[in-house]
């Protein structure tokens, strides 16, 4: 039996009935048509799901769909105010994804890593990195757009 | 460093660090992956996977699960069977007398691993098609299993197949075992090695997926998958599996997340989710769970080995024996069989004039997910076997490292070489990439760095790994005879429309490589357009030729080549149009930034374009010339492609906990010119990283019953970013001398290389201890336990 929920989806309210065991990316995904969120394992270690839920980065795998009612979710699709989000723009002009299967994630996950701390330094963006796996890039090249990006935040 | 996105026509556009077209998409979350699709009226498929490494499956009772709301149905083997389809998984390479066990879809009476399939649910949600496979009993007879490959060959151990007697699929030697064996007996100083080759789960972030939309009135098989290579998939789709003719199946690789070897494979489950689609009449979507690709995406390496070098008086290396247990899991993969032998025995002179060389391999059958070829494919094993005997060469006999290398390496002014193990080098300089890795790392600094540091108690070590790599995938001819029961040529058309924009159809398949950025700057550099004059398709058999996909660092080299090849035919057929309309011989004209003009008359011309629209009109053509402007090459290479380098890494061993830290990792790699220098650059950190993970960190671990133990990612530690360091690259340039392009590949370099590097590194950190090897993933236990004399791990 389906649950009512309503969510803030990049901007738009959204009200769905969801079966109550059903995951948030299940639901950006498969209800709303939002397959940018990617799922990647089944243990919430690659992040590839990640989103901001009231502007904090989760894995949309670890978080019921019920448990957005009432909250404000933004996906990748909806991350840019504009054409890209910083941290976009430095994703691509530092060759910062290679088969883009993480990229949503690790976009999102670098957007809340900067919120947070804007001038982080390698190793704090390395750390603030851990809850997302990338396997093409070896992260060189996504240390490098996190840096740009923040240079470019912070102009 | 930063790319560039200025437009950017004709010359200069080869070499340049374009940023990539494809990145738009991907960083908006626009790009469509297999399991982001959706069709009409579509379901979902799951399979139920054996919990026993071996068992006999004595009945399976499916009437729960075939009962619950939304299943449309539940399949056995048995149903396969009956429905006439042909349900086999074949092997794709073959060697003389080996052994080739049946394998079929889904496992009939026997399981053989865990993971092997036992049946599958068709339902309409993804959720009840998981709820399904928990409501299906079967009733398994559990058997011993083995999951060592060296152990597999002892006798009285369980049999993976009756018909593989002590579990060999195959025993193959390549070399010449008497004059070898003569060198060890004159030998002055004689390296020995114990080495495993630790089994790696290949983790491309996108897990296996496909969607399968069966026509049943027209008969066509539409099939979206994660693929490397489309077209070998309908091949064996249409041959082995499905029984459907080649011509009514189309295969197309949407967005693909990763490969790394694991999407080259045909598995039973993609053919399955087809095999539903034509059962229930509806399009089936199966995704693996991140679980299911540990339990069925082909694993690599697993290779257990005893190797020798030796050396004379001068410290010249005069002969390498090696013998090696390679496991190939409870079937043999697709490419399985090439992988320990060819792209592995042929590798073992390294870079080095080495005069005797003697391999043996067992290929053994295992209770575990089959293993084949995952990046690298062989040639990392073949590196780590030579570069950590040099190095143990050099502690036995007192050479310094790097100087024991360049007393050995095939000198520059010896290429061709042909090694003993049937390989002919075409170019090299060896000595070029090592003199500069050891002046960017400053590698007598170090020495000095280390002695200093030791008596601080601190443990620096630095480790070189001098490799070289047979890829670009393959002169047809030659791995036919080997085995191979495919081609390795590869397939352009490049077709330049009326208006003189471009479309190139290209056999291979990407799957983050950047294709449709470099294959675009190739034909811009050929045919002398604007680059974003040019689309690149890819991926997809109802578009293109046939071609054989992307692995084995082949789609620059073979794929490219192909590209150049066929825009160069373009070129010809437009330099007799432009002739004829500049009423002058062919043979008189110039072609220059995409314009003809004959020779000391520059101001008037024929671009391109023009010559293109006169062609698609076709009112005033040379007489003989066809309509239209496209050209077609399938292109087949004349030999392997050899990127070589120095690969340098300098780890510090914490003495109180055994922890490794990776200070720096410095890639010195000649993969001949170079397309896109950002890309390369991308390209090397990515397979660094992976071999890094190997030696560090990665291992998939069975226990003594073959259950494997490391089957989530919560137990298999793929690299976080704060594992690693950033990495230095630089390169030399050799360019290739039998290609068009004179391009090598770049893409398996830092997989093959780095293993070697960091595990020589630790060693040397360690020296002081006595210690002469550690296995990897060199854990801080091993670490702890070789500092303090435990014998075992040494």
């Amino acid at each position: 039996m389906g649950i009512s929920i309503e969510v803030e989806i990049n901007g738009t309210n959204v009200s769905k009935e969801v079966e109550p065991r059903h995951l948030l990316v299940h639901f950006l995904r498969e209800e709303l048509g939002l397959t940018g969120t990617k799922i990647g394992c089944d243990t919430s270690q690659c992040g590839s799901c990640t989103i901001l839920l009231d502007g904090q980065a989760v894995k949309s795998c670890t978080v019921l769909a019920v448990q957005a009612d009432g909250s404000s979710v933004t996906t990748i699709e909806g991350v840019a105010n504009g054409a890209y989000h910083p941290v976009q723009q430095a994703f691509w002009d530092n060759h910062g994804l290679q088969c883009g299967y993480c990229t949503p994630g690790m976009i999102i996950s670098c957007v809340d890593l900067l919120e947070t701390n804007p001038q982080p330094s390698e190793e704090e963006i390395r750390h603030g990195l851990e809850g997302n796996l990338c396997r093409c890039t070896g992260y060189h090249n996504i240390v490098r757009a996190v840096q740009d990006a923040a240079e470019a935040m912070n102009a | 460093m930063a790319g560039t996105n200025t437009q950017i026509a004709g010359s200069g556009v080869f070499g340049s660090s374009i940023r990539r077209r494809e990145d738009p998409e991907l960083i908006t979350g626009q790009a469509k992956y297999t399991d982001d699709l959706q069709l009409p009226g579509m379901v979902y498929c799951t399979i139920l996977r054996s919990p026993y490494a071996h068992a006999k499956i004595q009945s399976i009772d499916t009437s729960q699960a075939q009962a619950m709301d939304g299943v449309l149905g539940v399949f056995t083997a048995k149903d396969i069977a009956e429905s006439g389809t042909p349900g086999a998984i074949p092997v794709g390479w073959l060697l003389p007398d080996m052994k080739i066990p049946d394998h079929q879809m889904l496992a009939a009476d026997t399981t053989r691993y865990v993971g092997d399939g036992v049946a599958m649910v068709v339902a309409e949600d993804q959720y009840t098609a998981h709820d399904a496979l928990e409501m299906i009993w079967v009733d398994y007879a559990a058997l011993d299993g083995i999951a060592d490959p060296k152990k597999a060959t002892a006798e009285g151990a369980p049999l993976v197949h009756e018909e593989a007697p002590r579990n060999i699929a195959f025993d193959w030697e390549i070399g010449d075992k008497e004059k070898t064996d003569a060198a060890f007996v004159n030998a002055t100083h004689i390296a020995s090695l114990d080495l495993v080759n630790n089994r790696l789960i290949p983790n491309a972030m996108e897990p296996r997926a496909a969607l399968a939309d069966y026509n049943s009135i027209t008969g066509e098989l539409m099939l979206y998958m994660t693929t490397q290579n489309p077209h070998i998939h309908r091949l064996l789709m249409s041959l082995a599996s499905l029984g459907l003719p080649e011509h009514k199946i189309r295969v197309i690789a949407p967005e693909v997340g990763g490969g790394f070897g694991s999407k080259i494979h045909h598995y039973a489950d993609e053919a399955l989710t087809a095999w539903a689609s034509m059962q229930v009449g509806r399009p089936v979507k199966w995704t693996a769970t991140r679980t299911e690709t540990y339990l069925t995406d082909a694993h690599g390496r697993d290779h257990v080995t005893h190797a020798q070098l030796a050396l004379d008086e001068d410290g010249k290396f005069i002969g390498l024996r090696v013998e090696t247990y390679a496991a190939m899991g409870a079937y043999l993969s697709t490419f399985a069989p090439a992988v320990p032998t060819y792209l592995y025995g042929t590798l073992m002179s390294g870079e080095y004039d080495l005069p005797a060389i003697h391999c043996h391999v067992y290929g053994v059958f295992t209770h575990t997910v089959p293993v084949d070829a995952y990046r690298g494919a062989g040639r990392p094993e073949a590196t780590f076997v030579v570069e950590r005997l040099v190095d143990e060469a050099a502690r036995v006999s007192g050479i310094d490292p790097a100087e024991l290398r360049r007393r050995n390496f095939v000198a520059p002014d010896n290429f061709p070489y042909a090694t003993q193990v049937a390989l002919e080098y075409d170019s090299g300089n060896y000595e070029g990439a090592l003199d500069k890795a050891l002046a960017t790392i400053g590698y007598d600094d170090f020495r000095k760095e280390q002695t200093a540091a030791r008596a601080q108690g601190r443990y620096l070590g630095l480790g070189l790994s001098a490799y070289i790599e047979a890829c670009g995938l393959a002169p047809s001819a030659v791995v036919g005879s080997l085995g191979a029961q495919a081609g390795q040529w590869e397939s352009a058309v490049v077709r330049v429309h009326a208006t003189g924009k471009v479309t190139l159809y290209s056999g291979c398949s990407g799957h983050g490589q950047g294709h449709e950025t470099t294959f675009a700057q190739i034909v811009a550099s050929e045919l002398g357009v604007p680059y974003e004059d040019i689309d690149v398709v890819e991926g997809d058999t109802g578009a293109m030729p046939h071609g054989w996909g992307t692995y084995g660092s082949r789609s620059a080299a073979t794929g490219g080549s192909a590209i150049a090849s066929a825009a160069r035919k373009v070129v010809d057929k437009a330099r007799t149009i432009a002739a004829h309309l500049l009423e002058a011989a062919p043979e008189d004209l110039e072609f220059e930034d995409g314009k003809f003009y004959v020779k000391g008359s520059p101001d008037q011309v024929q671009t391109l374009p023009d010559v293109a629209l006169q062609a698609y009109l076709a009112h005033n053509l040379p007489k003989g010339i066809e309509p239209a402007l496209e050209a077609t090459s399938f292109y087949d290479p004349a030999n392997f492609v050899f990127p070589f380098g120095t690969h340098v890494a300098i780890v510090e061993v914490c003495p109180a906990t055994g922890q490794v830290r990776l200070q720096r990792y410095l890639a010195v790699d000649d993969v001949g010119n170079v397309i896109n220098p950002m890309i390369v650059d991308g390209q090397v950190h990515g397979g660094i990283a992976q071999g890094v993970g190997q030696s560090l960190f990665e291992t998939a671990v069975y226990d003594e019953n073959a259950n494997l133990l490391s089957g989530t990612m919560l137990d298999y530690a793929v690299p976080k970013a704060h594992f690693l360091p950033s990495f230095e690259t630089d390169r030399t340039v050799t360019p290739c001398p039998h290609n068009p392009l004179g391009v090598k590949g770049v893409g398996e370099a830092g997989t093959i290389a780095s293993p070697a590097a960091v595990v020589n590194a630790v060693v040397d950190a360690l020296s002081p201890f006595g210690v002469s090897h550690i296995d990897m993933p060199v854990t801080p236990e091993k670490v702890w336990n070789a500092m303090h004399g435990s014998a075992e791990n040494q």
